[in-house]
């Protein structure tokens, strides 16, 4: 009877220690395989299923290799709005001339002010809130400014993977390529190009590291550095990697204007990366974008001048480069991959800013959002002085001299172009807040005395002012 | 009965032994004996502190201070009992995928190395700390937050 009893419990013993030793085999098996999950995600960088060639054009293919930053790369069709940024998508009828569905909203009606700013140039047509990487090429293709004005090839410098086409029309030579893309109709050379940015505009194919592709950027750079005292400066030698991640991105945005009948792309640099530079710069080339149609003056138009303004900023001085913000690393399993898609980093601001700045999100936005507003409202006031000075050149035109206006126009031509400078930027002051708010200061300046300019010229026939 | 009895212990002992081999197993596996060791390279068995260790060796503590002496207390009941509580905390997140990113440093951790600092700069540290007790004290890493690591 006891020994029943005691081998009862001896087997109940069995029962459990077989039961939790069973229990333990199989969690350690789990996590031997968790881990063994986790090394061999650490080990393999990419699998090389596709060849790809220096004229693989198709992100696709490159895809192959590099799903995950494909991935990202297609993810730019997204619509999101931010304070100040962003674009929303808008339902549009298709024509036949422009076959979109959706668009962005148009900061023309949502700053009617802007119209008086361009009038007499395309821009006062249509201007929409640029949309994502993804559709830079049909947004140029079908934006009503073509119908107002015949664009050159040289628009497609940057709005679609020119690299191939470039090397294509040149016989393997680059620059030669590139300069006959620039005298082609718009039309014409629409042809010769399929797909916005593609990987090969920004990698190299065989080894991946970061190239420069566009010929614009390559000698604007070199004027840019000669200025400096560096002679010979060759970006694709020169540039440190880091460098370089900001870099890509400057090939495109940035300030630029077509040179001379052969509508050459060039970036104006040769004095500075600031606005003031710049239009001295223009200045001593004599070059205008436009004759303003309310006033006569020589205007310019600045066009997105992001790498301009980061350079002048805190981040830039510290090392900053684009991509940190805007293609920050994130990790997927093991892999630390640079985020392909590309878009404002208060839309990413764990990965894009905590990253050096330890604060919580809210605090981060908050941040921003305060430097945006102040910015915007400083943009308002500039805004308002440009107006009323154009408002008064025109009253003030009747039975005036060329001679008589020249002064006023040419206060007109400086507001307008620092009021541009920080207007076309994406960044709502944010990539040099200081910078931008005495580019405003100067144009606000420019503006007010411009009015005194204009009261100052002589009393015009029959003692109206 | 006492047959049957007899296997019944042996199969039990099997299984323990089972167990108990693939635990030890996995622990190698794992390099686990590494945690038991000094060595920062240790921190990047798995490859989320990979950007902290990468940053440590270019700077300037490099050649002064390990991973273990900052983040870990100078007194070995203090060393050991945080390298079991982070131990066991980071490879729980770390298995389960769920923790911030980029990561951050806690409450207690960071009290640990500032800590550290004062441990080592003492004499620094003493002449320039002034804060009324109120505001909290002075951080180290506030104003010198590179010096182990950039992030």
């Amino acid at each position: 009877m006891a020994d029943s009893r005691g081998g009862r419990a001896r087997v109940s013993w069995i029962v459990i220690t077989v039961i939790l030793a069973a229990l333990a085999a199989a969690g350690a098996t789990a996590l031997l395989l968790n881990i063994f999950e986790r090394k061999t995600e650490a080990r393999n960088p990419f699998y090389r299923v596709v060849e790809l060639t220096d004229d693989t054009v198709d992100p696709a293919i490159w895809g192959k290799n590099f799903p995950q930053q494909y991935d990202g790369y297609k993810r730019t069709v997204d619509q999101v709005r931010t304070r100040y940024g962003g674009s929303e998508a808008v339902p549009r009828t298709p024509t036949q001339s422009d076959p979109r569905s959706v668009v962005a909203q148009s900061k023309l009606e949502e700053d009617p002010r802007l119209k008086t700013m361009w009038a007499g140039y395309a821009f006062a047509t249509d201007f929409r809130e640029e949309r994502g990487h993804a559709y830079m090429l049909e947004d140029q293709t079908f934006t009503e400014r073509q119908t107002v004005v015949k664009q050159p090839g040289t628009c497609l410098n940057c709005h679609a993977s020119t690299y191939a086409a470039y090397k294509k029309l040149g016989d393997g030579d680059l620059v030669k390529g590139f300069e006959k893309l620039n005298q082609l109709p718009y039309a014409e050379a629409r042809q010769l190009v399929s797909h916005p940015v593609a990987c090969l505009d920004c990698h190299a194919s065989d080894t991946m590291q970061l190239r420069i592709t566009r010929p614009a950027f390559i000698a604007g750079m070199r004027a840019l550095k000669a200025g400096q005292g560096v002679k010979d400066y060759d970006v694709n030698r020169d540039a440190t990697r880091q460098e370089m991640r900001a870099f890509v991105c400057g090939q495109c945005h940035v300030e630029y204007y077509f040179k001379g009948s052969e509508k050459r792309l060039v970036y104006p640099w040769a004095n500075g990366l600031r606005a003031d530079d710049i239009l001295r710069y223009y200045d001593s080339e004599q070059f205008k974008d436009w004759t303003h149609k309310d006033s006569g003056a020589p205007a310019l138009k600045a066009q997105h001048p992001e790498f301009e303004m980061w350079s002048q900023g805190i981040h830039a001085r510290s090392g900053v480069a684009c991509a940190d913000c805007h293609m920050p690393y994130k990790r997927v399993g093991a892999l630390k991959i640079s985020d392909h898609h590309v878009r404002s980093p208060l839309l990413n601001v764990n990965n894009a800013c905590q990253t050096c700045h330890k604060w919580s999100e809210d605090e981060l936005k908050d941040r921003v959002l305060t430097i945006q507003q102040r910015h915007f409202e400083l943009r308002n006031l500039a805004m308002d002085a440009l107006v009323a000075l154009i408002a008064d050149i025109k009253a003030a035109s009747a039975g005036r001299t060329e001679a008589e206006l020249a002064k006023p126009r040419e206060f007109q031509r400086k507001a307008q172009f620092y009021l541009d400078f920080v207007e076309a930027e994406n960044s709502t002051g944010f990539h040099a807040p200081q910078e931008a708010a005495r580019v405003l200061g100067a144009s606000i300046d420019f503006a007010r005395q411009g009015q005194v300019a204009v009261r100052d010229i002589r009393p015009a026939p029959g003692g109206r002012r | 009965m006492r047959i049957g009895s007899r296997l019944g212990v042996g199969l039990a002992l099997v299984v323990v032994g089972f167990a108990v081999g693939l635990m030890g197993y996995t622990f190698v596996y794992a390099r686990g004996y590494s945690y038991l060791t000094n060595d920062p390279s240790a921190c990047v068995n798995c490859h989320v502190m990979r950007e902290q260790y990468d940053g440590w060796m270019a700077s300037s503590h490099r050649r002064a201070a390990g991973c273990n002496d900052c983040h870990t207390p100078h007194d070995m009941v203090g060393k050991w009992s945080t390298k079991a509580l982070n131990g066991f905390w980071h490879s729980f997140y770390f298995t389960t995928g769920t923790f911030h990113e980029p990561i951050r440093i806690n409450a207690r951790n960071r009290d640990i190395t500032e800590s550290a600092c004062r441990s080592c700069h003492a004499g620094v540290v003493e002449a320039i700390d002034m804060a009324p007790r109120r505001q909290g004290r002075l951080a180290c890493t506030g104003c010198h937050a590179s010096v182990g690591h950039l992030h």
